[in-house]
C-alpha cells in the first residue's frame, strides 16, 4: 500500500538534513509501528508524507498504491486515502467542529466523484462514531480543538479518521499526553478501524500504546533512517533495554 | 490662521454646490448646524482624526464619478426577510418601490408637517453633542443640508424591521440622508440598511434609545467598487437599554464610518461591530467613540477587516469613561487579516478613564492566514481555496456574532462567502 524508497528530506529554512534514505513498505491490512529516540525523524516523516510546507525532498519517492504522493497537494493526498493523526492537533477558533468535519468529508467525496453526504445522513453517522469515542454533542459544537483537553484532541483526531475512512492512517505520537483510560479509548477507536483494506503506521516513543494497538511489524528509526525491523518483540526489547543497545548494534 | 481659513473656504465651496433647505420644522436646527460647520470648516489631512484617511474626495465640491456596478445574479441583502422597505435612489425617496410607510409608523424627513416635537428634540441635537471633544464637520454639513431621510418613532415592539434600501443609478450622484430614530421606553426596533447609495454618500443616523429600549442595526454597504461614503451614527442610551450595530462593508473606494455612542443611563449595553472585506482600491475607516457616563454599563467594539491587493483598513476607537461611571465594562478589539504584503492596517485604540472601579480591555492585531491551520484543513481534504475561505470566515466570526438574529447573521455570512468566491479566496 505505502511504499517509501530512499527518501531524503531537509528543512527548507536551514538546510538541515533530517531524513537520510528511508525505506519502508507497508502492506494493506497491516499495522506497522515506528519507534525511535527523539530527533530521529519520525514526525518529519509523517509531515512529509502528508504534505506540510517547510520540507524539501532531495531524493527518493513515496507512493500510495503506486501513485506518487510527494507531487500532490495535501488535500489531494487526503483524497487519495492518506490520513495523519497529528501529534499536536491544531486549534481553529471560529470554525465549528461539526462544520469542519462535514466540510472535510464532503470535500473528499467530491474529489473522488462521489455524491455529498446530506446533512441528516452525516449527523446520523457522526453521532454514532462520536458516541463510541465518548465525544459529546457539546464538543462537536465547539470550535475545532479550541479548549479541548489533550485527550479530547486525540479522540477528535480518531473521530476524523473514522469519518474520513482513509486507507493509509499515520498516527503521530497519538499516545503523548494521554492517561491510561484515554489511551485505551483511542486504541479501541483505532482497532475498530482495522480492516483488510486499511493499513496503519503508528509512530510512538513507548511500547505501552502497542499493548493496545498490536503491531504486525516494528521499525526502529534513528538518525533519519530505519535501522532495524522486526516483529512485536522488538518493541518489548526497546521497552526493557532502551535504544542504546539496538543503536550500538546497528550504527 | 491659514489652515483654518483654507478649511472654511473648502466648506463654502462645498456649500455652494448644495441647495440648502430653508425654513420648516428643522429650519432652526439646520441653521445651527450650518453655523457649526462654518466655525469648524471641513476636515483636512492634518486633523488628528483624519491622519489615516484622506478626506479630500469627501469634501470637494462635486462628487467624484463612480461607475455603476453590475451585481449580476447576486440578490440584494435581506431579500426574503419580512420587512418594511423604504427605497432611496441616489438619495431621493422612491415611493413606487417603497412599502406603505404610514402603516409602519415611518415618516419622511421631506414630508413631515404634523406632530414633530419629538424629532425636533433629536434632529441635529445628538450630532451637535457628538462634536465634542472630536469635531465631525461632515456630520454638521449633513444636518445643515439634508432634505431626505426617515423619522421613526417606536413606542412598542415594532412588528417588522424597517429596511432602508439605497440604490445607485447615477454615476455622479451626491446623496445626503439624515435619519432620526427614537425608541421610547421599552420599545424595540430592528433597522436594516443596504445598498451602495450614490457615487458619494453622506449619511447621519441619530438614535435615541430610551430606558429599557432595544435597538438592533444591521447594515451592508454595497460593493460598487468606486463609491465613496461617510456615515455617522450618533446614539444616546438610557438606563438598561440596548444598542447593537453591525456593518458589513464589501468594496468601495472610500468608506468612513463613524459611531459616536453615549451611555447616559445606568446598566446600558452598546455593541458596535464591523466586518470589512476589501480587494484592491479599497480604503475603509472605522472611527468609534464610546462614552461611558453612567454606572455598570457595558460596551463592545469588535472590528475585523480582510484586506488584499493593497487595500487599506483604518480603526480609530476610543473608550471614554467619565468620572463616576463606576463598574464600567469596556471591550475593544480591532483586527486585520492581511492576505498579501501590499495591504495595510492602521489602528489607533484609545482608552481614557476617569473612574477607578472599571474594567476596560483592548487589543489590536494584524496578521496573515494561519499557515498551520491551513495545512491542517488541507490534510483533511479541504481544498486550498475552501480552506482559506473557512479561515477568513472564522476570523470574521466574532464580529458577525454580534448580530442577534440568526437569520440575518446567516444572510451576512452568505454574502461574505460569495464575496470570497468572487475574489479568489
Amino acid at each position: 500500500m505505502l511504499e517509501i524508497k530512499n527518501l531524503h528530506v531537509k528543512l527548507e529554512e536551514d538546510d538541515k538534513v533530517i531524513l537520510k534514505g528511508v525505506n519502508l513498505r507497508v502492506e494493506a491490512g497491516k499495522v506497522h509501528a515506528i519507534m525511535g529516540p527523539n530527533g530521529s525523524g519520525k514526525s518529519t516523516l509523517s509531515y512529509v508524507l502528508s504534505g506540510r510546507d517547510g520540507y524539501e525532498v532531495t531524493d527518493g519517492s513515496a507512493t500510495l498504491d503506486g501513485v506518487e504522493l510527494l507531487e500532490m497537494e495535501p488535500e489531494e493526498r487526503a483524497a487519495a486515502g492518506l490520513f495523519l493523526a497529528f501529534q499536536y492537533p491544531v486549534e481553529i477558533p471560529g470554525v465549528g467542529n461539526m462544520t469542519f468535519l462535514r466540510t472535510a468529508v464532503n470535500a473528499q467525496r467530491k474529489a473522488r466523484g462521489q455524491e455529498e453526504m446530506s446533512a441528516g445522513e452525516f449527523l446520523k453517522v457522526v453521532r454514532e462514531k462520536a458516541k463510541a469515542l465518548k465525544i459529546d454533542a457539546e464538543m462537536m459544537k465547539r470550535p475545532v480543538n479550541v479548549g479541548f483537553s489533550g485527550g479530547e484532541k486525540k479522540r477528535n483526531e480518531i473521530l476524523q479518521m473514522a469519518m474520513l475512512e482513509p486507507k493509509m492512517c499515520i498516527l503521530d505520537e497519538t499516545d503523548s499526553g494521554l492517561d491510561v483510560d484515554a489511551m485505551k479509548l483511542v486504541a479501541d477507536g483505532v482497532n475498530a478501524l482495522r480492516s483488510e483494506g486499511r493499513a496503519f503506521l503508528v509512530i510512538t516513543h513507548y511500547q505501552r500504546l502497542l499493548d493496545h494497538i498490536k503491531p504486525d511489524v516494528v521499525h526502529i528509526m534513528a538518525d533519519g533512517r530505519i535501522v532495524k525491523t522486526g516483529g512485536p518483540e522488538l518493541a518489548l526489547e526497546v521497552e526493557n533495554n532502551g535504544y542504546a543497545d539496538i543503536l550500538a548494534e546497528v550504527l | 490662521m491659514a489652515v483654518a481659513e483654507a478649511k472654511r473656504d473648502a466648506a463654502e465651496a462645498r456649500l455652494s454646490a448644495l441647495a440648502l433647505p430653508q425654513g420648516g420644522w428643522a429650519g432652526a436646527a439646520r441653521a445651527e448646524a450650518l453655523a457649526r460647520l462654518r466655525a469648524m470648516g471641513l476636515p483636512g489631512r492634518r486633523d488628528e482624526y483624519w491622519r489615516y484617511t484622506d478626506p479630500s474626495s469627501l469634501v470637494q465640491a462635486d462628487a467624484p464619478k463612480a461607475s455603476l456596478f453590475d451585481p449580476k445574479d447576486e440578490p440584494m441583502a435581506f431579500t426574503g426577510f419580512d420587512r418594511v422597505k423604504v427605497v432611496f435612489v441616489d438619495g431621493v425617496f422612491d415611493p413606487a418601490q417603497s412599502d406603505d410607510l404610514e402603516a409602519a409608523g415611518v415618516e419622511l424627513l421631506s414630508r413631515q408637517t404634523a406632530d414633530i416635537h419629538w424629532a425636533q428634540s433629536l434632529y441635529g441635537v445628538l450630532e451637535a453633542r457628538g462634536q465634542t471633544p472630536v469635531r465631525r464637520p461632515l456630520a454638521a454639513l449633513n444636518s445643515a443640508a439634508a432634505t431626505e431621510g426617515v423619522l421613526i418613532r417606536v413606542t412598542g415592539r415594532a412588528a417588522k424591521p424597517v429596511s432602508l434600501i439605497y440604490l445607485h443609478k447615477s454615476e455622479t450622484s451626491d446623496a445626503v440622508l439624515h435619519h432620526c430614530v427614537k425608541l421610547e421606553e421599552g420599545a424595540e426596533l430592528t433597522l436594516l440598511e443596504n445598498g451602495p447609495a450614490a457615487a458619494r454618500f453622506n449619511k447621519v443616523l441619530e438614535v435615541e434609545v430610551a430606558d429599557g429600549a432595544r435597538f438592533h442595526h444591521i447594515r451592508t454597504q454595497g460593493r460598487d467598487h468606486e463609491r465613496r461614503a461617510v456615515t455617522h451614527i450618533f446614539a444616546r442610551l438610557g438606563r438598561e437599554s440596548l444598542f447593537k450595530s453591525f456593518t458589513l462593508t464589501a468594496n468601495g473606494v472610500l468608506t468612513r464610518n463613524e459611531a459616536v455612542i453615549e451611555l447616559t443611563g445606568d446598566d446600558a449595553v452598546a455593541h458596535v461591530a464591523g466586518a470589512a472585506v476589501g480587494d484592491g482600491d479599497f480604503h475603509h475607516d472605522d472611527t468609534v467613540f464610546v462614552t461611558h457616563a453612567a454606572e455598570r454599563c457595558e460596551s463592545r467594539q469588535v472590528f475585523k477587516k480582510v484586506l488584499k491587493n493593497g487595500a487599506v483598513g483604518v480603526f480609530q476607537g476610543k473608550i471614554l469613561v467619565k468620572p463616576g461611571a463606576q463598574k464600567t465594562d469596556g471591550y475593544q478589539i480591532s483586527q486585520s487579516l492581511l492576505l498579501d504584503d501590499h495591504s495595510q492596517f492602521l489602528a489607533k485604540p484609545e482608552l481614557e478613564i476617569y473612574a477607578d472601579d472599571v474594567k476596560c480591555s483592548h487589543g489590536s492585531t494584524s496578521g496573515a492566514i494561519d499557515e498551520t491551520a491551513l495545512y491542517y484543513l488541507r490534510s483533511r481534504g479541504v481544498p486550498l481555496r475552501q480552506a482559506q475561505s473557512l479561515l477568513v470566515l472564522a476570523f470574521l466570526a466574532e464580529a458577525i456574532q454580534e448580530i442577534e438574529d440568526e437569520g440575518l447573521a446567516e444572510d451576512i455570512r452568505a454574502r461574505l462567502e460569495s464575496w470570497l468566491a468572487r475574489h479568489g479566496q
